[in-house]
């Protein structure tokens, strides 16, 4: 039966879709349900302004071709295929490519203060990857501005009443309802696997609540604490993505994990310098003696290795972080090069700030960066040369999501199928899906991503919407109290975790899975220790069953060591699909690399393939069995351009630096 | 004082109830900060005279002092506590204090309930009126004079230093505070923000707005970002009163 209204049950009850997270990709999916007349529930473990992508420092990219250099979106679509080194599917990055300028102009229109041009245009910058000024920014804080502007927008439909079919308003009910310090705890799936809403609990009080909608999507972000520290926020921890995937959800190219190269090495967090720093000049080098301790500043100019612009000569500072970050690493762990003695590398803006003039242009531009290594680092990086080493920093891999391709090849807008997990209703998008950026992500590409994405999950969940028969509102209640007393009962358990057999403290268990991960499953992965890793997460299973709740008597009230259990969870199932997606992938591809299988390296071996399209140009399928992933391998779209080496002209790696003070040639590992 | 230490004394309780007083001894680590603190706490949930207790309730989420998520009261003065580093703040071991803001209900520990500040953009409609997130081609041009004034205003995260630092600011007044005077001022400097800029001012002129400033300045102090809030009061003030003189003409 249809329903009567679409926009009310019998009972004058609003017929919702649910959006969990309220980052870029979440808020843009609300405005376009909005926009659609269908009211939302927002759920957010933080109130959505102080979502993760306030933390975007760089910028977001747009051909606009401000500068006369003959940017297109075809050169943008080109090149971001091209540096995710041909795994991503091509209609969707098409699609995302064309629509670009038209989304940083809607960004302007809603009072984003980019920067501009003398005669009042928007500015852009040069970004990673590519030879152009393609990228648009709000000083060096762009994630900040860009998610304030979607959050005034989403508050604006907080006041807006919801109307009837027939325009009347309905009272006391607004377009966007926010749940704020939520966590979602389950998906309600009904008898045909159909998602029909879902189980959050309120992170005030732990109550849990089922809440029903006519489509959901997960927005909720990257999963960075996997690897304990990194340059992401701390509420990171994938948790409402594994808990999807736990739920039967399809978890996509985990293993591609980007390395940012440039970030603060502390104990909290690894705090990242933006590739705008390197964009505006900033040079990468090494003291040429790899026994030189003295403070950067001291070490003069014919002493130093700029071993990215020795080895680049055309990209220089600017080769895609993937390539930026294995230079590095290889540089400081393999070849011995140090900053004063310490495991890092110099980026250095000093040579752009000896005169005021030059100081000032950098302070206008890259203020808000430097703030950072002043303010955390506690030295003045206009002074002196910055010590930086890489970081994880952004999951390419995530839930998988379909797509329809038009007959242009490119994306075809409206469409239900896109940005659709595997769970019939479940949409996702933003950072936790796994869509546009193949095995590496461009520099500024991901708040593009985010935004585009949900300019086409709102669309495409009002098409879903439209065409179901039923409508969550009107399905009987028992499915939701059924998931609700799950969740409740699950939560119940993991709270009187007390006494001699919970002798594990998860804190700790987090902090052991973290180095374990940062160690052997980012910039170099090795068959080895993979296996070595797979094995240990078993244990560190079995270890999270005796985890223990550090604060069972709070209940009614904030209880974060408890929550903290189930993202733990979340954690290590999403740290064995990373572990295994990389184990099984024989080949090096974007930020996946196997020194054993880098032909450069190895020369003479034939199993040194380095990129194997013939046999690897495919994406990674994780689906959950019960005890850990299954994976599965799906062709890869790469209907509207031919493969190419991912060339960043590179001269050759085993390049002496002139006259290096150090005798000793590089080691060859 | 021990330096290779680092003391904490931190304030707890429940929504509503009784405070206590809890110390800690963490280990000192380089570029430590309190975050960092608090997480060893988690670690170990052991004060410092070797009783167990639980970890400490706290918010955060960026720890690169952008989200304003970590306000809180160290040592005294109302700051971000991943921005608060331990070699500034006990250079010599000294004990670091932390409370939870007070112009806030608390929730628990040092977690306070900042949904006031939220309201308030609500109220003084803080946002740009767009026609639609449709394609409607480029947005309006905008100096480079005007960009340098709109950005710092634009990187408010209400965070609550100024209104906890503010005498006007509390549980018996309405005042919605300087941040939101100064995001006005934001909003109605734009090109089609302008548009509505009537309507701003009028919220601004109603209950618990710019005429509950006292102007005491306080506020400007403790903006971890820099705005410059007084002078954007002092902007608002005169807006507003010429909209109080002229308004109704303009209104026809
Ligand atoms: C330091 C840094 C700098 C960056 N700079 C750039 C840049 O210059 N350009 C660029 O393009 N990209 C950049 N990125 C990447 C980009 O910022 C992120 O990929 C992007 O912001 C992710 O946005 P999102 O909407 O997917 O999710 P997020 O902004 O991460 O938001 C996730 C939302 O989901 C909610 N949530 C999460 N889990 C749950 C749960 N269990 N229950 C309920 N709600 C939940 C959160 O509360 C939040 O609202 C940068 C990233 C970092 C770390
Ligand atoms: S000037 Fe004084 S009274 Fe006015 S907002 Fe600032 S601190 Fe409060
Ligand atoms: S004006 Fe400054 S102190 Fe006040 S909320 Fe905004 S950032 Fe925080
Ligand atoms: S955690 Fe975001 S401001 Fe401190």
């Amino acid at each position: 039966m249809a329903a009567k209204s679409s926009i009310l049950t019998q009972s004058n009850q609003v017929r919702r879709a649910i959006v969990v997270g309220g980052g870029l990709g979440g808020l843009m999916t609300v405005i376009k349900l909005c926009e659609a007349g269908i009211p939302v529930d927002l759920l957010s473990l933080v109130p959505v302004k102080r979502s993760h992508s306030v933390c975007a420092q760089g910028g977001i990219n747009a051909s606009v071709n401000v500068k006369g250099e003959g940017d297109s979106p075809y050169t943008h679509f080109y090149e971001t295929v091209k540096g995710g080194d041909f795994l991503a599917n091509q209609p969707p990055c098409k699609g995302m490519a064309d629509a670009a300028p038209g989304i940083v102009f809607m960004l302007d229109r809603m009072g984003v203060p980019f920067n501009r041009t003398p005669e009042g245009n928007l500015d852009f910058r040069r970004f990673g990857g590519t030879l152009f000024h393609r990228t648009a920014f709000a000083g060096a804080t762009t994630g900040q501005q860009l998610l304030y502007a979607l959050d005034e927008q989403v508050r604006r439909y907080e006041t807006l009443d919801v109307e009837d079919d027939r325009g009347v308003t309905v009272p006391g009910e607004k377009m966007v309802r926010k749940f704020e310090f939520w966590d979602l705890a389950g998906l309600v799936l009904d008898d045909e696997g159909v998602c029909r809403g879902v189980v959050a609990q309120d992170l005030k009080n732990g109550e849990m609540r089922a809440f029903r909608g006519d489509a959901v999507c997960l927005a909720t972000g990257g999963p960075g604490l996997v690897f304990g520290r990194s340059t992401n926020s701390v509420i990171n921890t994938g948790s409402a993505a594994a808990i999807a995937y736990k739920q039967g959800a399809i978890y996509a190219n985990g293993e591609f994990i980007q390395v940012h190269p440039t970030a603060i090495p502390a104990a909290d967090k690894l705090r990242l310098i933006s590739e705008s720093v390197r964009g505006e000049g900033g040079r990468v080098w090494v003291p040429k003696d790899r026994k030189d301790r003295r403070h950067g500043k001291d070490i003069p100019e014919a002493e130093r290795y700029y071993f990215l612009e020795d080895r680049y000569p055309k990209y220089r500072n600017l080769v895609p972080r993937d390539i930026a970050s294995s230079e590095i690493f290889r540089t400081v762990i393999h070849e011995g090069y140090s900053a004063e003695g310490e495991q890092a590398a110099y980026l250095d803006v000093t040579h752009l700030c000896k005169t005021a003039s030059g100081k000032s242009a950098v302070r206008k531009k890259l203020e808000g960066v430097l703030e950072i290594y002043e303010k955390f680092a506690g030295e003045d990086p206009y002074e002196n040369p910055m010590k930086i080493f890489p970081a994880v920093h952004y999951s390419m891999g995530g839930l998988w999501v379909d797509f329809e391709k038009g007959a242009d090849g490119s994306l075809k807008p409206g469409s239900a199928r896109n940005q659709a997990t595997s769970i019939p209703g479940l949409y996702a998008t933003g950072e936790s899906d796994y869509q546009f950026h193949g095995a590496n992500r461009l520099g500024a590409n991901s708040l593009l991503s985010c935004i585009y994405g949900g300019m086409v999950t709102g669309p495409a969940m009002a098409a879903w919407r439209e065409a179901q028969p039923r409508s969550a509102f009107d399905l009987p209640s028992t499915l939701f109290d059924t998931e609700h007393k799950r969740r409740v009962d699950e939560y119940a358990a993991l709270g009187s975790r007390s006494g001699a057999d919970y002798s594990v403290n998860p804190y700790q268990l987090h902090e052991k899975l973290g180095e374990m991960m940062l160690q052997k499953v980012t910039v170099e992965r090795h068959d080895a220790e993979l296996d070595g890793v797979l094995a240990s997460l078993q244990d560190m299973k079995a270890q999270w069953r005796k985890a223990a709740a550090l604060d069972p008597t709070a209940k009614g009230t904030i209880n974060q060591p408890t929550v903290f259990l189930r993202h733990l969870d979340g954690m290590l199932a999403l740290a064995e699909v990373i572990a295994r997606g990389a184990r099984e992938r024989e080949e090096c591809r974007g930020a996946h690399y196997k020194p054993a299988l880098d032909p450069e390296l190895h020369p003479d071996d034939p199993k040194a393939v380095g990129r194997d399209d013939a046999r690897w140009l495919k994406t990674t399928l994780a689906t959950y069995d019960g005890e850990g992933p299954t994976l599965r391998y799906e062709a890869v779209d790469v209907s509207l351009e031919p493969l190419a080496k991912r060339d960043y002209g590179k001269v050759s790696a085993a390049k002496k630096p002139t006259g290096e003070a150090d005798a000793q040639g590089p080691a060859n590992t | 004082m021990a330096t290779d230490t680092v003391t904490l004394k931190i304030k707890r309780g429940e929504s509503g109830g009784a405070s206590r007083w809890e110390e800690f001894r963490v280990p000192r680590k380089p570029m430590m900060n309190v975050i960092s603190c608090l997480m060893e706490i988690q670690k170990h949930p052991v004060t410092a005279d070797g009783r167990g207790t639980t970890p400490v309730n706290w918010e955060s989420s960026c720890l690169e002092e952008v989200c304003g998520a970590c306000t809180m009261v160290i040592n005294g003065r109302v700051r971000q506590a991943c921005s608060a580093l331990v070699k500034d703040l006990s250079p010599k071991g000294e004990p670091i204090t932390l409370e939870p803001m007070t112009k806030f209900p608390r929730e628990r520990d040092l977690v306070v309930n900042r949904q006031r500040m939220f309201d308030a953009l609500r109220t003084t409609r803080a946002w740009i009126e767009i026609d639609g997130s449709h394609q409607l081609g480029a947005g309006p041009k905008v100096s480079q004079d005007d960009q340098e004034v709109m950005y710092p205003l634009s990187r408010c995260m209400t965070c609550g230093c100024c209104v906890e630092a503010c005498p006007n600011y509390n549980d018996r007044s309405d005042f919605m505070g300087p941040q939101v005077i100064s995001l006005t001022r934001l909003y109605n400097m734009h090109p089609s923000g302008r548009m509505q800029a009537g309507a701003r001012l009028d919220a601004l002129m109603g209950a618990g707005g710019i005429s509950d400033c006292g102007k005491a300045q306080n506020c400007v102090q403790v903006c971890p970002k820099g705005i410059p809030l007084t002078e954007s009061i002092s902007v608002m003030g005169r807006e507003t009163i010429k909209r109080a003189l002229f308004g109704w003409l303009l209104k026809g």
